[in-house]
């Protein structure tokens, strides 16, 4: 997932009326169920859309290789180590995929890390929350990437061809970061009084975090109607946090960890749990660049890009040079 | 296969696993931090190959030393003295440039010995060897591409690559130092004696620095004194403050 609070641009649903021979046969497909390709013709306001919300995303998995990435370095075994970067790895490949998706929409890759740069695009505000202590590392397979999934699983029937292909190959990934996490997470609730305090540690930490990162309240949430009908967004923001909250409450009483939060209880009459909302000051805090690792995470990001720059300057004086070179020796010949 | 003398096994496992354990720990560095995505990729692909590699030449030597060790205990639970990496290995990375040429001068010499191990008498170097064998190939293949890139690339990456040559270079040597446990090794037919393998080293390096428009130092000094641990570098305990911690403050837990 990890694309929240994406503006859609436009104004809102439009009638079949008012709609244009092309819109409406645009809508029909969508209706049916038949997917969008790049070559298709599109409403520029579902391309713009779609473009920041594939962005969104590609951004989300490239930062989010930092707080994971904090902790390779501690890791306590050999295996732990590997496992952490199987799935650091995982996700710097599902930015590659998710940037190509975009790419087809006419907006290059560069000019996606330009715009993050500058504070044009968003990625997902719980890469704004720092990892403290090794059991954050299972939390955040189980919740952050458990989170992810319920989004991206819904988001393998978006009606853009290439996003949805590209979730579906996301979505085998990361159910296998959810499992591990999860297992990591057991050893510390099971282990030592010290490992067990971290874990509860991590959960009371990242709970509202991770509710968070479905976005805003349906009531407050005034770009889905568009996307929904558009089907770029599949279930609405209250609906997919009620799935996650479903799910994972079992999972945490049976670590026998407290619950984070004491409003936890099974409502019969709904058939759900209920639980308390984020802090939703906070959250618009976070988006707004005020969270615990917002500086640092942009600061780790421009500085990579900048750092680099004469390697990728170089790399491709080389790749120019080795060509005129063939070139060259392609005339010589002939 | 002839008598082996388990000590001298044992020293010789864990120079090959300290050697990919402490390399794979620097490329596990630059996690979120590299020029471009598919450099971020390429890097943990390689420290997660070398963390793979030290697995299972901890595993054998914990075996082979008999008292009951994991690859883990190994790994976490030894100090800087017992270390027997080279000290190419350990150095920080510094720039793309440097982690890059440092990868470049240890794979070549790691490709070169393991295809003498894909002949070991011991059947486990053997079976491990030929895993290792693939995957060194292709972090050749990528880090001498890299060098040949950057070093023939703008005037301010053959800069960078040049001095990053100039640095690494006197580390060179260490890899190629023969001493009793490599030749009671060479006599069991275990592993072959570094300093045969210089030869075939300089050929291959002095080739791809040749594409590369690089110059290879003139000075023939090479410090040493991590593969026998007698001296290591300041920055090995550094690097092992972060790696062991969690091991070190919460002893016996499992994780």
């Amino acid at each position: 997932m990890y694309a929240q609070m994406v503006k859609t641009a436009s104004d809102g649903v439009k009638s079949r009326e008012d709609m244009s021979p092309e819109e409406a046969a645009f809508q029909a497909k969508i209706d049916a169920d038949i997917k969008i390709e790049p070559r298709d013709w599109m409403p520029e306001d579902y391309r713009r859309t779609l473009i920041r919300q594939i962005g969104q995303h590609a951004h989300s998995e490239v930062v989010g290789q930092l707080p994971e990435g904090n902790w390779i370095t501690r890791a306590p075994t050999l295996e732990r180590k590997m496992i952490l970067l199987a799935k650091v790895q995982d996700e710097a490949g599902h930015g590659l995929y998710l940037y190509s998706a975009a790419e087809t929409l006419g907006v290059s890759r560069d000019e996606m890390v330009e715009m993050l740069h500058a504070g044009k695009m968003k990625y997902s505000s719980i890469f704004n929350y720092p990892t403290l202590n090794w059991a954050d590392i299972g939390a955040v397979g189980w919740l952050v990437d458990g989170a992810a999934i319920i989004n991206q699983v819904a988001l393998q029937r978006t009606s853009y061809g290439p996003y949805s292909r590209a979730m579906i190959r996301i979505c085998k990934e990361e159910s296998f970061h959810a499992r591990q996490g999860y297992s990591a997470i057991m050893k510390m609730a099971f282990g030592t009084p010290e490992q067990k305090r971290m874990a509860q540690h991590a959960v009371n930490r990242l709970w509202f975090p991770a509710l968070m990162m479905f976005g805003p309240s349906d009531k407050d949430s005034v770009h889905s109607e568009q996307s929904m009908a558009w089907k770029i967004k599949i279930k609405t923001n209250d609906e997919l946090r009620q799935q996650f909250v479903d799910q994972t409450v079992p999972q945490i009483l049976y670590l026998g960890l407290e619950l984070p939060d004491p409003n936890i209880k099974w409502n019969e009459e709904r058939g759900h749990y209920d639980f308390s909302d984020p802090d939703w000051s906070e959250f618009f805090n976070v988006l707004k660049g005020n969270g615990p690792c917002n500086t640092d995470r942009m600061k780790d990001r421009v500085g990579a890009w900048e750092d680099g720059e004469w390697v990728r300057d170089g790399l491709m004086a080389h790749a120019r040079k080795k060509q005129a070179r063939k070139d060259a020796a392609k005339i010589a010949a002939e | 296969m002839a008598d082996v003398d388990n000590k001298a096994l044992f020293e010789f496992l864990v120079r090959m696993g300290d050697n990919t354990l402490i390399l794979g720990h620097r490329v596990s560095e630059w996690c979120g931090h590299s020029p471009i995505l598919e450099e971020d990729i390429a890097l943990a692909n390689t420290a997660l190959d070398l963390l793979g590699q030290t697995k299972m030449w901890l595993d054998y030597a914990g075996k082979v030393q008999g008292e009951g060790k994991s690859a883990d205990d190994l790994a976490f639970l030894r100090d800087a003295w017992d270390l027997r990496n080279v000290l190419l290995v350990e150095l920080p990375n510094g720039d793309f440039g440097q982690t890059l040429m440092r990868q470049f001068l240890f794979d070549a010499y790691h490709s070169i010995i393991l295809g003498h191990l894909l002949k070991s008498s011991d059947d486990e170097v053997r079976a491990i060897a030929q895993k290792a064998s693939k995957e060194v190939a292709y972090h050749l293949e990528r880090s001498a591409d890299t060098v040949v890139g950057l070093g023939d690339g703008t005037p301010e990456s053959h800069r960078r690559m040049q001095a990053a040559l100039d640095y690494l270079w006197p580390y060179v040597g260490e890899m190629f130092e023969t001493d009793d446990i490599d030749r009671a090794m060479a006599s069991a037919g275990v592993a072959p004696e570094p300093s045969g393998l210089r030869a075939d080293y300089d050929a291959l390096v002095g080739r791809v620095l040749a594409d590369a428009t690089l110059t290879i130092p003139e000075g023939k000094f090479a410090h040493k004194g991590g593969r026998n641990g007698y001296m290591h570098t300041e920055h090995l305990g550094h690097l092992l403050c972060e790696m062991q911690w969690l091991q070190r403050a919460y002893p016996g837990c499992e994780w």
